[in-house]
């Protein structure tokens, strides 16, 4: 933090800094002295950037080593073996296909009835939208680690303990408080005018929703939609609670497996498995992110 | 009708007859009720009907086995006051406050807000080599992050081997000092996202105060303390409220590297809450355990809503 500090002009130049003042020849308008704590800087970011790359480089580094260790270590013969021996329709191509059905399933549920229960509280004057809206936020808070005993016993009781379509409504109800507050907030952007149209020539307001209001706002509902999904793709507590039989749990629950039967041994295996599992994830990141050009300017995009 | 006001007309009067209405003027209750019903439905079923469950859980001695499953029975406060004699629940505790004051408030806030502050003017190459390394170890899943650290912390991890290179002494660190294992952990897991929030809030920071600050002859430090910090005072606030509530309930991470041990020396809340409602199949305790750590993720979520909610409603 010390490194932080930006130097006061009017001071002796390169005191107590240790770096002294280098002159590059690049003329620049800063005083030595600047520049001179901005290589420390630099230099701590660095440091940080390195250890923040190390352990995931040894995830890459042991997926593509087939004698991988657990230290970071460049492959001696490096190649796809680990990703061959993991590649089979139990270990890895199951339990992925399972994640998609899960995690796409919940993403689309909970943009539908988000985007449904958002018209509302957008649109109208609702006497309880404003609690309403107040008890979303508060829901948004709250640890779902500890709403999972409870869930279990609930799920025990309606016979809901290892179905796919139990875990898919819950998973789509935690992810509900969010999404709902989201895309109301979207659609407060979208403007009303647009849609007095559509009901002068009476269209009703689930026709104007759909037919004017979802559309101005599908990259919003389309991002709320990766979000739930990516945070679904990683959840492990709650399918490895809700679901049981082998045929039904998704990569983030036979990974568990994987590492507990073959964690202590085959590291180069356990990295290949964690990176397949890990790349969906990434692309969607990357796609969103490139997309949203890094911020979040949706609201002004849909009103101009 | 009652519950339906127009927008902008706030007292519910009269049926105005000059003004020029917009067409879905009479609005039965229907035309909320409907779109709104299958999030209401989901949230009550699966939300709010598990926590109103879980209270009245908590007072029995509902279990997943043995006799108490057959038949459960009123025990009144008899979990609560087991849990407030329970040492492992105290232990838990306390692990879990220097769980969340280590990683969450400390370590992401901390270095959150450090590379936020020492990111601000630097070029497009030192913040890309900075912010990649430190969002991909957010972007990857929960249990990838585990098996990660798992790997880096091993007696013959990287980590020892690299003190080794050092000359410095290795360790069994998930053995020795597990706590401290899975804070390091969850700093390295979370803190982009502190980064990000501080870097959204130091770009509104308008460089003319902190140019006049200087001009006045304010050192570095003092233009941090009584300018900069105190403009995203609220950044600040909201960032602690939302990594303390992610960091109170993590479960994977701990439980994948250490699942709690040796013994209970990394027993977090979460991991109590699970061993006991899931493998000593003592439900009812362990929801008594999940509604301690729901009271104190509410108070938070409160002061969430009271740092953020009042001017976004």
């Amino acid at each position: 933090m010390a490194t932080a500090t930006a130097p006061t002009p009017g001071t002796a130049p390169g005191r107590g800094t240790t770096v002294p003042p280098t002159r590059a020849p690049r003329p620049t308008v800063a005083s030595p002295r600047r520049r001179a704590s901005d290589v420390i800087v630099t230099a701590v970011l660095v440091v940080i950037a390195v250890l923040f790359a190390v352990p995931l480089l040894w995830l890459v580094l042991a997926a593509l080593d087939p004698g991988a260790t657990l230290q970071l270590s460049l492959p001696d013969d490096p190649g796809a073996d680990n990703f061959a021996a993991v590649l089979t329709y139990a270990t890895t191509v199951r339990p992925l296909l399972n994640s998609l059905v899960l995690c796409l399933s919940a993403a689309v549920i909970t943009v539908l009835v988000a985007t449904l229960a958002a018209y509302p509280l957008s649109r109208y004057q609702l006497r309880y939208g404003r609690p309403f809206l107040y008890t979303i936020l508060f829901a948004t808070g709250l640890p779902l680690t500890a709403v999972m005993v409870p869930v279990y016993s609930l799920f025990a009781r309606l016979d809901l303990v290892d179905t796919r379509y139990g875990t898919i409504l819950f998973m789509a109800a935690t992810s509900l408080p969010i999404a709902v507050w989201l895309l109301k907030s979207f659609m407060d952007g979208v403007p009303v005018e647009l849609e007095e149209a559509a009901w002068t020539d009476g269209a009703s307001a689930m026709q104007s929703l759909r037919g004017i209001v979802a559309p101005l706002m599908l990259p919003g509902m389309l991002v709320v939609g990766i979000f739930t999904f990516i945070t679904a793709w990683g959840n492990f507590f709650v399918p490895f609670v809700l679901l049981l039989t082998e045929e039904k749990l998704p990569a983030a629950v036979t990974i568990y497996q994987f590492f507990g039967q073959y964690g202590a041994a085959a590291y180069g295996q356990l990295a290949a498995y964690s990176l397949l599992y890990t790349l969906p994830v990434v692309v969607l990141y990357v796609v969103v992110s490139r997309w949203l050009g890094g911020a979040f300017t949706l609201g002004g995009g849909v009103k101009g | 009708m009652s519950v339906l006001e127009t927008r902008g007309g706030s007292a519910p009067a009269p049926a105005p007859q000059a003004a020029p209405e917009r067409p879905p003027r009479r609005r039965p209750a229907s035309r909320w009720l409907v779109p709104m019903a299958p999030a209401v439905v989901l949230l009550a079923v699966f939300f709010a009907g598990p926590v109103v469950w879980s209270v009245l859980l908590s007072f029995t001695d509902a279990s997943l086995t043995g006799s108490a499953a057959a038949q459960t029975s009123f025990v009144g406060l008899d979990n609560f006051v087991a849990l407030a004699q329970d040492p492992a629940v105290w232990n838990a505790v306390v692990l879990t406050v220097v769980f969340v004051v280590g990683s969450a408030v400390v370590g992401q806030n901390g270095l959150g807000l450090s590379l936020a502050l020492m990111l601000r003017g630097r070029g497009t190459l030192v913040r890309s080599l900075v912010t990649l390394p430190v969002m991909a170890a957010y972007v990857v899943p929960e249990i990838v992050a585990a098996f990660v650290w798992y790997a880096f912390l091993n007696p013959e991890g990287t980590l020892n081997t690299a003190l080794g290179g050092l000359g410095l002494p290795g360790q069994s660190w998930l053995f020795t000092v597990p706590i401290l294992a899975v804070v390091l952990a969850n700093i390295w897991r979370g803190t982009a996202f502190s980064m990000l929030i501080y870097l959204a809030a130091l770009s509104q920071v308008p460089a003319d105060v902190d140019e006049q600050a200087q001009i006045d002859g304010a050192s570095g430090w003092a233009r941090l303390r009584f300018v900069t910090i105190p403009m995203i005072r609220r950044a600040i606030g909201t960032n602690l409220v939302l990594v303390t509530l992610q960091t109170l309930q993590v479960f994977t991470l701990i439980f994948v590297m250490t699942a709690g041990g040796p013994g209970d020396k990394s027993e977090t809340l979460p991991l109590l809450m699970y061993e006991q409602a899931f493998q000593y199949a003592a439900l009812g305790y362990g929801t008594a355990i999940a509604l301690v750590l729901l009271a104190v993720g509410a108070v938070f979520s409160l002061g969430y809503i009271r740092a953020i909610g009042k001017e976004e409603i």
